[in-house]
């Protein structure tokens, strides 16, 4: 009896549709969200991501037309991330039928959402996602906003353990230095938030090949997330557990 | 077909808990409403957040009472994570003060485990004369949590029914589900654990048919 390692599809969604982009620049259409969402539950996803990269927050209302949609046919975790910036944002999106909620830049602005979310709805279904990148800091990664473009003058590792302490009860961390490259995970960053926080963490970023995903399990994920390469056919969720399995780890 | 009501005491999200029931063909509707909740067939109780928090709004809709009267005339009431542990004596969480409903005797602890919550799939060891678990003891399921009980304390003597209690382990051996007469509860989340929590609420509301 032992816990399984999650295997995570990320789905980037603009205005209701799933795109992709290459270091988040040239995004690509990749098809509808609930469609592709089902295929994957179908396909063995332990779990799934919505990021919502909508620019306008006028369009609000597609997204949780698109997680009531999704969670009415999948009955697996859905996390939804990307523009949630107050409390009731988060309530919005718990009662469409998301499962826990990222906060991303909106955190960085404002920690005592995180406190007051965490609070609220519980540690359990408050993410935080933080996109990385290494910079002159103290631990050498510093936290980015808006995508990875532009830089929060934070040390990432300090930030992880205070929004950890504030109540976030998963990480969902991002290496801006490995996203889109398909070089593999970033295993140093893993290994330094998995020293710095005791909740479960979930790798995002590099993943190109069966081979990429035992590595960032061995530095300390306890989930690992991609999306082109799901999207796009490169990778089955079914080869990246029998690599997985291989190494010696649990899989569903 | 069995008339199930998801009861709605908090924020969360009830809705997944309402489609998945609707998978089995039940009628499923949401609701906080006394009378509604005590005449259904059959009442799921969801539960998320911190355990205070959770039997405190329980208790502000008479949740307690509803379980209460529900059980002493057999009705079935199902239990769903904190749904589940706010039905035993009380909890260390937080250092809260604010009891269980006592169904139950024993606490709700933390685990001792080197990262929590508890989130993902696992396994359990159900009884092998389990109804809720039939056709899926053998699958994982979808736990997320930090705190669960890890002794149980109920001692059944005489005329009664020993309970079922289905196990899990995270760090260390915890109940993960109970079937005791109308009393059924999961420390994971059947409604987010695909085709086999799927069957599992199948189970359920076919036990809620049989004791209609």
């Amino acid at each position: 009896m032992s816990l399984a390692v999650r295997v995570i599809p990320c789905l980037d969604v603009d205005n209701g549709r799933v795109v992709k982009g290459v270091n988040f620049i040239n995004l690509r259409d990749a098809g509808d969200p609930v469609e592709l969402a089902l295929a994957y539950g179908q396909a063995g996803a332990d779990e799934l991501v919505f990021l919502d990269i909508t620019a306008s927050s006028s369009n609000r209302e597609t997204t949780y037309d698109m997680v009531r949609r999704t969670a009415d046919q999948l009955f697996i975790p859905l996390t939804v991330g990307g523009g949630v910036r107050a409390v009731d944002d988060v309530d919005r999106l718990l009662r469409a039928g998301a499962d826990k909620v990222g906060i991303n830049t909106a955190g960085l602005a404002n920690p005592m959402l995180i406190t007051e979310a965490a609070e609220k709805f519980g540690n359990q279904c408050i993410v935080l996602s933080v996109d990385v990148r290494r910079a002159d800091t103290a631990s050498g990664f510093e936290a980015t906003t808006h995508g990875g473009r532009q830089s929060s003058g934070r040390d990432a590792l300090e930030w992880i353990v205070e929004a950890v302490e504030r109540g976030a009860g998963e990480v969902l961390l991002n290496s801006m230095d490995a996203d889109g490259t398909k070089n593999g995970y970033d295993v140093e960053l893993i290994r330094a938030a998995r020293a710095a926080v005791s909740v479960p963490i979930i790798a995002s970023g590099g993943a190109g090949a069966p081979s990429d995903f035992p590595p960032a399990v061995e530095a300390g994920a306890n989930a690992v997330l991609a999306a082109s390469v799901f999207h796009f056919g490169e990778l089955a969720i079914s080869d990246v557990k029998q690599e997985l399995r291989t190494a010696g780890y649990v899989v569903r | 077909m069995p008339e199930i009501v998801v009861f709605d005491y908090g924020s969360g999200n009830v809705r997944s808990a309402q489609r998945a029931l609707e998978t089995t063909g039940a009628t499923v509707s949401i609701t906080s409403d006394f009378d509604v909740a005590l005449a259904a067939d059959g009442l799921f109780v969801p539960g998320v957040g911190a355990f205070g928090a959770c039997a405190s709004q329980l208790r502000s809709v008479r949740g307690d009472q509803i379980i209460e009267r529900r059980l002493s005339g057999g009705r079935p009431v199902m239990g769903i994570c904190v749904g589940m542990q706010v039905l035993f004596e009380s909890s260390t969480e937080h250092e809260t003060q604010v009891p269980g409903i006592y169904q139950w005797p024993g606490q709700v602890v933390e685990l001792r485990a080197d990262v929590l919550p508890h989130m993902g799939w696992n396994t359990v060891s159900a009884p092998k004369d389990s109804q809720m678990f039939a056709g899926v003891a053998e699958e994982r399921f979808y736990f997320v949590h930090s705190y669960a009980v890890t002794e149980w304390e109920l001692d059944v003597t005489g005329a009664f029914t020993p309970p079922l209690v289905t196990w899990a382990n995270y760090g260390q051996d915890f109940v993960a589900a109970v079937e005791n007469g109308p009393l059924w509860a999961t420390q994971f989340h059947p409604e987010k654990s695909g085709d086999a929590g799927l069957s599992l609420l199948e189970n359920w509301v076919e036990y809620v048919k049989g004791a209609k």
